[in-house]
């Protein structure tokens, strides 16, 4: 196939020109039914804003653009078929956990997923099956599976449909995912990936293997985070083994019937890109960020990780691209790094947790945003460092599951104060956000450990998410317990 | 022929002069470079399609970033110079026999190349042998110094673009720790007149304050910059830009200027209370 071709962008530029009298929605009209809106966002941007109709295709059922384009990202990605996501990768995820398990049925998964993955079971009445991460007790970092520990819940649940892997965590830490795959499929599973943080391994050969290039049957690919396109955009991708048909009609359950052009359009424009010029861009990114890390390391304190770390298994390989720095030799929470950066030097990071921080970086940066990055780090050293004494630094915690996350969620409810709920089955979701990894899921057992963990998190200001009470002062746990 | 270069001040407001004939033009990796010829303001060189500097009027700018520190310490042996690819400020420099030794840090080879060739008026002094030139970002070139410089010139393009780094708390909290105890750093400092150059004027203050105990603002008259009215920042941790003048030192040294003086010295830093108020506005803030 063409991948210089773009046809949704194309289509719409046809579209453009033939100056069609709009009877139908969107009802702003191109604009001019909201003048203050289309100021804001330019003439260009509300005439792209247009409805599905024939010669613009419909996502809900793809006959000819649309279909060229999941046809050419497919190719671009190594995919038997990809489909062209408006709702978030988390419509992806959940599409993705959707199509392989149903109420009762048990998937194989890290606890430190993202919280799609959990809402996907709350959804669909699947069992999580947990492997627990190790985690490195420098950094404090949950880590990738260890392929003995997957194989050992594929012995113990060979009932398990699927498993579920991080290619990489959010600080750019991959599993054996070739190994995985391998074991799923001899044990009659299906390997699915979430690849909101791997989009560019498709595209560069010196990148962790990929998902598709490793056999695997389902990824979710966040095209807007490495990839360059709009917000909310996203893919999924299957392999040979699973029927696109069924996929389709599982994202047709939750899809909006009026998918966004805007979206469609830059996914489409997004994998042109990064399918002719993806391996130069993200060269470019990877020697930044290598740039980058030399820079951060010669601060001192700070520890901008990276392939060292790597040992063959629960780290099989790194995302060289993540710029993720360790902080607590400053003498710094993360957070704190992460809000003195926002707050004195107008410096916006990915997220900052209890030790570490993550800069993004990607195919829009420039080595003197770097340099400003890298300057900032280090004055923040100099004025705010202190010694590392009483930071905590321990993040993973095992979970414990009660109930499945669908009972406990539906589960008749009460809410304590944070403080009594130890020992209690909690029916809602915790998590800091970013990352989005939940501290608690629903179903889970509340441990005094978990409730210091948040008590730490909130005091120093880590942006608590998910409970009914956005104070997080109650939590709602399941009545009865205790 | 009716050939005239024009830059937009404002939206609204542009200033043009007319070109007999541009002598150079080219994109480097960072901006594109070209240099002009006018009959009113002689050569002129311009970044980006702004203007940097003018044969007729330069001499305001590099004398009225230069000499005022000058007159204030007492010592000064190391400098600091972060942009001033066109060498004017290195001119100023090289006038003092007691400045043993000039740091030039400037991002983009091609500038400094251009105005060897064309602009001799300003880059006379490249080839001292007292000055070092560093092509890099200053951001990064200043982040590894630490207690060395008795003065810092910022020279920067305005701060949008490649400069913008140098506008930066960052880049002053660096500053600070390069300097001495008592050293001084003087930054171009934007306009406060139209509206954006005021924010910048307001934003770059703002944050010298918080990396300095001492931080005024003096101006200057530069005809061919958006609005004409200009003003330079006086930064240090030590000295107090008029109570430390050291007036008849300076002037038993026998320089002669043809903007600065003592007297103007003194005037300069007495500022408009509209400039004045805007100002107060962000050190209140602080």
């Amino acid at each position: 196939m063409d991948q210089t071709q773009a046809p949704i962008y194309q289509a719409l530029e046809e579209f453009r020109k033939m100056r069609v009298v709009p009877f139908d929605v969107p009802g702003h009209k191109r604009g001019r039914g909201n003048p203050e809106l289309a100021k804001l966002l330019g003439e260009t941007c509300v005439n792209m804003d247009v409805n599905s109709m024939k010669p613009l295709d419909n996502l809900c059922h793809p006959v000819s653009v649309i279909r060229q384009a999941e046809e050419l990202a497919a190719e671009a990605f190594g995919a038997a078929h990809a489909f062209l996501m408006v709702g978030g990768t988390t419509s992806a995820v959940q599409s993705m956990v959707l199509s392989v398990v149903k109420r009762g049925e048990k998937i194989i998964l890290p606890r430190n997923v993202h919280r799609s993955v959990m809402g996907a079971l709350v959804l669909c009445g699947a069992i999580p099956v947990y492997v627990n991460p190790e985690c490195d007790p420098r950094l404090g970092i949950p880590l990738g599976m260890k392929v003995s520990e997957v194989e050992r819940a594929i012995r113990d649940n060979p009932d398990a449909k699927a498993v579920l892997v991080n290619n990489p965590t959010y600080y750019g830490i991959c599993s054996d995912l070739r190994a995985i795959v391998a074991l799923a499929h001899a044990h009659g599973m299906l390997c699915l990936a979430d690849e909101a943080h791997g989009t560019h391994f498709y595209f560069h050969p010196d990148l962790p293997v990929s998902a598709m290039e490793a056999g695997a049957d389902l990824a979710s690919v966040s095209m807007h985070k490495s990839g360059g396109s709009l917000t909310q955009s996203s893919l999924l991708l299957t392999g040979p083994n699973v029927s696109p048909g069924h996929v389709r009609q599982i994202i047709n359950l939750t899809q909006t019937t009026s998918a966004s052009y805007l979206l469609l359009s830059s996914l489409d424009i997004a994998r042109r890109n990064l399918a002719l010029r993806g391996r130069e861009e993200f060269g470019r990114v990877m020697e930044l960020a290598d740039y980058a890390r030399k820079e951060i390391n010669a601060i001192g304190g700070y520890y901008a990780f990276s392939k060292e770390l790597c040992n063959g298994d629960s780290v099989y390989d790194f995302d060289v691209t993540k710029l993720s720095v360790n902080t607590l030799e400053v003498g710094l929470a993360g957070i704190e790094v992460y809000d003195l950066l926002r707050d004195e030097y107008d410096i916006q990071i990915e997220f900052g947790d209890l030790g570490n921080i993550l800069a993004y970086l990607s195919i829009g940066d420039r080595p003197r945003e770097v340099e400003r990055l890298v300057s900032a780090m280090s004055e923040v050293r100099r004025r705010f460092g202190k010694s590392r004494a009483g930071l905590m630094d321990q993040e993973y915690i095992d979970p414990h599951v009660a109930v499945s996350p669908q009972d406990a969620f539906y589960a008749p409810s009460e809410s304590l104060p944070l403080e009594e709920t130890a020992g209690r089955v909690c029916s809602e979701f915790v998590m800091c956000y970013p990352p989005g990894i939940p501290i608690l899921a629903p179903g889970e057992t509340i441990t005094p450990q978990i409730l210091d963990y948040i008590r730490y998190a909130k005091d120093k200001g880590c942006s608590m998410t998910g409970p009914e009470d956005p104070d997080i002062l109650h939590l709602n746990v399941l009545k009865g317990g205790a | 022929m009716d050939l005239w270069f024009s830059e937009a001040h404002s939206p609204d407001v542009k200033l043009s002069i007319r070109v007999d004939k541009q002598l150079y033009s080219a994109q480097s990796q960072f901006q594109r470079i070209d240099v002009f010829h006018s009959q009113e303001f002689g050569r002129f060189l311009t970044l980006d399609g702004y203007m940097m500097l003018t044969e007729k009027d330069e001499f305001i700018y590099h004398e009225m970033i230069t000499h005022p520190a000058l007159a204030v310490h007492p010592h000064v042996r190391d400098v600091l110079v972060i942009g001033a690819g066109d060498g004017g400020v290195i001119r100023e420099l090289c006038r003092y026999p007691d400045i043993a030794h000039i740091d030039m840090v400037e991002i983009d080879p091609m500038v400094v190349e251009v105005c060897r060739e064309y602009l001799p008026q300003t880059a006379c002094t490249l080839d001292d042998p007292r000055v070092s030139i560093y092509y890099e970002d200053g951001l990064k070139f200043i982040r590894r110094k630490v207690d060395c410089y008795d003065l810092i010139i910022v020279d920067s393009t305005d701060p949008f673009g490649p400069g913008e780094g140098l506008f930066t708390r960052e880049f002053y909290g660096n500053c600070s720790k390069a300097l001495r105890a008592d050293g001084i750093m003087v930054n171009q400092h934007e306009s406060p007149f139209y509206a954006e150059d005021a924010l910048a004027c307001q934003r770059a203050h703002k944050r010298i304050v918080e990396s300095f105990p001492i931080a005024k603002v003096y101006q200057a008259h530069i005809p061919t910059y958006p609005s004409g009215h200009w003003l330079f920042g006086f930064a240090s941790k030590t000295y107090h830009p008029l109570r430390d003048l050291r007036e008849e030192e300076w002037n038993a040294r026998g320089l002669t200027c043809r903007y600065y003086t003592t007297t103007l010295h003194k005037g300069a830093f007495y500022i408009p209370a509209y400039v004045e108020e805007l100002l107060k506005h962000v050190e209140a803030a602080d």
